[in-house]
């Protein structure tokens, strides 16, 4: 393969179509009459050294968009693509906005020297928070357009309008001139003082209607690159030499063994030991013959006792929220409840593992990494390496799969490492061994509840505190006269409690909580004789929830009470990202195994304006899926700093066999600002599922997951 | 030591020169340049390394390069023709039956080979049949469909 192919970031096309190669935007030079052009190298592009230094979206629009000879808009984001859909609904937003055909927009996405500077793609930010200022820059642009068409086609803006791409006089349909004639492939010099609103959403012609995933052709036909599938001139694939457990040091190594194996190299540098060749099977033969000692240092904490090791830990207590007074709410409540609910450890398991490639040429550095932090990462390496910015590339290739995972890079500084040390491009892909251990995983939490309610069901007082599961969703919802909401975390200057690190699971930590106020509404509900529909709905005033509460209740068919042939049925509702969800699971419990199935699950949700109804019904089916896992098998098993589960067959993740039919409704709000999609109708899942199983058994559970066992001991301790 | 080994590959006959137990994914993707068969887990237990030898799809992360010798083997790269999408692979585009797509050559590979044996599947069949394929994003259920409207297309049909 030749090195250029492999500068393309994520594009719709294949390289050659993409007019995104450096060959191509060279050839974007030439004369225009109102526009200039630098080149396509970053610093002479935006005219400063780095937008990524700015650590903000840049001011100037041009950093968002450039329209191309061909009439190619090339979109320039930050983010990237790990199956979200992004690169299709920024898209539309983007054809939209510049009233341009979809098809003519492609996506630049993830490369540091050409897009503008971005925190990262998390927390279904993409739409909600990126969205509004690419509007605004192409809104920008497309004014600006209109200014020039008018010089050109000496017509009053007025009297223009513009339809794909083209500027036309409304009184001289021959009178037209293309984004594309004016701009040559050109970075625009001109700017409006007064910036355009964007467009009403009743102007949207892309904007709301469904399309599939651009990128799916070159998905089905495994053209598409992810960062393992690139190829360098003379590049080596490392395998590192690796622990047994988190906290162990490395005594004694001796590679001997592995270096007779023909055309290896064996670096050493302190503590990174990394066998190189330019077959990957090499590698692999190579790293286990070497043979080291460690000393192992471990936590004296397990899967099992890492609840009561939480609680025990020197925590700093924060109040997070604050209303009226619990002991008043207490002395109004004939009923009280006190709970608590824990959650443990979870892997984020993506089926591409950690994987980056690094050159260093000259003194120049490129990576190219699976991680949904491009620059940040740039910023790691810059630290780490003692580069200058200016000489730290980061592209980020299409990536298969982060769910927050991938907001960790350490295998791109091993890379990085590894290239700077050996002078060859380096490929660091990590096995699915290195990609259990080296996870950031879910941090394990517990909830503890207190809350009670009046004669009437109302509830009077919530006291609730969570322990090192944050405070992603621990928004009571529930209209509360007497709340207190503590979140409790590692106090500074403390040994780490965790053995290994924690980071965002997909809707970091609003799946703990969800789960634990969604069970306790359904204990006071079910304490109260009141049915769990009418209870939220008697104890909500939120009118997102409500109307997302009727539309899943409606969609589902809901009936109170027990279902003859013994299924069960759960509800749960949530917020995360701006999103409002509610959901309602229908299970049915073997009761001689305990094996719980889900049947059905039907969500509703309130997210905004939808971009792409598609996509979006895509995600909420996707977070459904993934959120029977945590639901049901998910479950790190770990002795201190020693993982034990570290492949699919230990790790279950969800299959085939256990689809429920899945039903979804997405609240038409065109009036309201888009809102997150990628995480929301994850959050409800475990607590929509405990809920059934107490329906359809009388059992309550307070653990997830809910495997067999810990069902079949609830069902025991009915008796 | 190395041997040659010859076998067709994608329709062509290939030979290459190797040690006979060098894992075929490796092969695949090191030696053939065929990237679009994916490394998930090295023990065959996710599916993203699924081929196709002689039309039965298989694991080729826990497979010596030599048991393909005088065989026929198809990549996910192999699956189109004439510059037209393989029917489940069409299949997959219509129904938006992928996310992020790194198990989806996979999934298309081990659907392929599903239809081979049985051209008409039921949906606890396919469901059965797809099992030990591991799609991390979720997009199973339209995964179902995809194969469904591949099966009907296949036989003639109309697509749903």
């Amino acid at each position: 393969m030749k090195k250029k192919e492999i500068t393309t970031p994520v594009t719709l096309a294949t390289s050659e179509s993409s007019g995104m190669k450096r060959r191509s935007f060279v050839k974007l030079m030439g004369g225009g009459i109102f526009i200039f052009f630098n080149s396509w190298s970053v610093i002479e592009l935006f005219g400063s050294a780095s937008l990524a230094q700015d650590k903000s979206l840049p001011k100037d629009y041009n950093a968002f968009l450039l329209i191309a000879e061909d009439g190619t808009v090339n979109c320039f984001t930050g983010k990237i693509e790990m199956g979200q859909g992004i690169i299709t609904s920024l898209a539309q937003m983007m054809a939209d906005e510049l009233n341009v055909p979809f098809e003519s927009v492609k996506m630049v996405m993830g490369d540091t020297d050409l897009c503008p500077w971005d925190g990262g793609t998390w927390g279904s930010l993409s739409t909600r928070s990126f969205g509004p200022n690419m509007r605004a820059a192409a809104a920008e642009a497309r004014g600006v357009l209109l200014n020039l068409a008018s010089e050109k086609l000496g017509v009053p803006v007025a009297r223009l309008e513009v339809r794909n791409g083209i500027i036309t006089d409304t009184q001289n349909a021959k009178n037209s001139v293309s984004y594309a004639q004016l701009t040559k492939g050109k970075k625009i010099e001109k700017f409006l003082d007064v910036k355009p609103a964007v467009e009403a959403y009743t102007d949207f012609t892309y904007v709301g209607k469904s399309y599939n995933r651009a990128d799916a052709v070159i998905k089905v036909t495994g053209e598409a690159k992810f960062t393992g599938d690139l190829k360098l001139p003379g590049m080596v694939y490392a395998r590192i030499l690796r622990p047994p457990s988190h906290g162990a040091k490395l005594k004694t190594v001796d590679y001997t063994q592995a270096e007779k194996i023909d055309g290896i190299t064996v670096i050493r540098d302190g503590d990174l030991v990394a066998v190189l060749h330019e077959s990957r099977n090499k590698a692999d033969a190579a790293i286990v013959k070497i043979e080291a000692e460690y000393s192992i240092s471990e936590m004296p904490v397990n899967d099992k006792t890492i609840f009561d090791w939480i609680l025990k830990a020197e925590s700093t207590a924060r109040e997070v929220n604050l209303l009226g007074d619990l002991e008043t709410g207490r002395k109004l409540s004939t009923n009280t409840f006190a709970s608590e609910f824990h959650d443990p450890y979870l892997a984020h398991a993506p089926i591409e593992t950690h994987t980056a490639l690094a050159q260093l040429e000259g003194d120049k550095m490129t990576v190219w990494a699976s991680t949904q932090l491009p620059f940040p990462l740039k910023d790691a390496l810059v630290k780490e390496l003692g580069f200058p910015p200016e000489k730290v590339r980061v592209i980020v290739p299409l990536v298969g799969g982060g769910f927050g995972g991938k907001s960790a890079y350490q295998q791109a500084l091993e890379a990085a490492k590894l290239a700077k040390l050996s002078g060859k491009p380096v490929m660091v892909a990590w096995t699915r061994d290195e990609e259990f251990f080296y996870d950031n995983f879910h941090s394990a939490g517990v909830v503890k509840i207190n809350s009670g309610i009046d004669n009437s069901g109302l509830i009077k007082f919530w006291d609730y505190n969570v322990y090192y599961s944050g405070t992603r969703g621990s928004e009571t919802i529930y209209d509360v006269p007497n709340i207190r909401t503590t979140s409790y975390s590692r106090k500074k200057d403390t040994p780490p409690v965790h053995p290994f690190a924690t980071g965002p699971w997909r809707a970091p930590n609003n799946n703990t909580n969800t789960f634990a106020r969604e069970s306790q509404i359904d204990i006071m509900a079910a304490a109260a004789g009141i049915d769990p529909l009418e209870f939220r709905l008697k104890n909500l005033k939120d009118e997102k929830m409500i109307a997302c509460l009727k539309a899943v209740a409606d969609k589902f068919g809901y009936m109170p009470g027990k279902a003859a042939d013994g299924k069960g049925k759960g509800i749960a509702v949530g917020t995360d990202a701006g999103t409002w969800v509610a959901m309602i699971a229908e299970v049915k419990v073997d009761k001689n195994t305990g094996k719980v199935e889900v049947l059905r699950i039907t969500c509703a949700q309130d997210m905004g304006l939808c971009v792409n109804p598609e996509g979006a019904t895509i995600q909420m089916e996707g977070c459904i899926t993934m959120g029977l896992g945590y639901t049901l098998t998910e479950e790190l098993l770990f002795e201190g700093g020693n993982i034990k589960n570290r492949n699919f067959d230990t790790y279950e993740i969800p299959r085939f066999s256990w689809l429920p039919k899945i039903e979804t409704v997405i609240l038409d709000r065109k009036d309201q600002a888009p809102q997150g999609g990628g995480e929301p109708a994850i959050i409800t899942v475990g607590a929509a599922v405990a809920n059934a199983v107490y329906n359809a058994t009388g059992a309550r559970l307070f653990r997830m997951p809910f495997t067999a066992e810990r069902v079949m001991e609830a069902l025991k301790n009915l008796k | 030591m190395k041997e040659t080994i010859s076998f067709r590959l994608n329709g062509k006959m290939t030979e290459v020169l190797i040690e006979p137990d060098q894992i075929l994914l490796g092969v695949l993707r090191d030696h053939f340049g065929l990237t679009g068969t994916k490394y998930g887990c090295g023990i065959g237990f996710c599916g993203s390394c699924t081929i196709l030898v002689d039309n039965e799809a298989v694991r080729s992360c826990n497979m010596a390069i030599s048991e393909v010798a005088g065989k026929k083997v198809v990549t996910i790269e192999g699956l189109a023709m004439d510059g037209k999408l393989h029917p489940v692979q069409q299949a997959f585009v219509d129904n938006d039956a992928l996310q992020c797509g790194f198990c989806t050559p996979g999934m298309i590979m081990n659907a392929t080979g599903l239809l081979m044996k049985n051209p008409d599947p039921t949906t606890q069949q396919i469901r059965e049949g797809m099992e030990n394929n591991l799609c991390r994003c979720g997009a199973h259920v339209r995964i179902v469909d995809a194969v469904h409207s591949a099966a009907l297309e296949m036989k003639g049909g109309k697509k749903k």
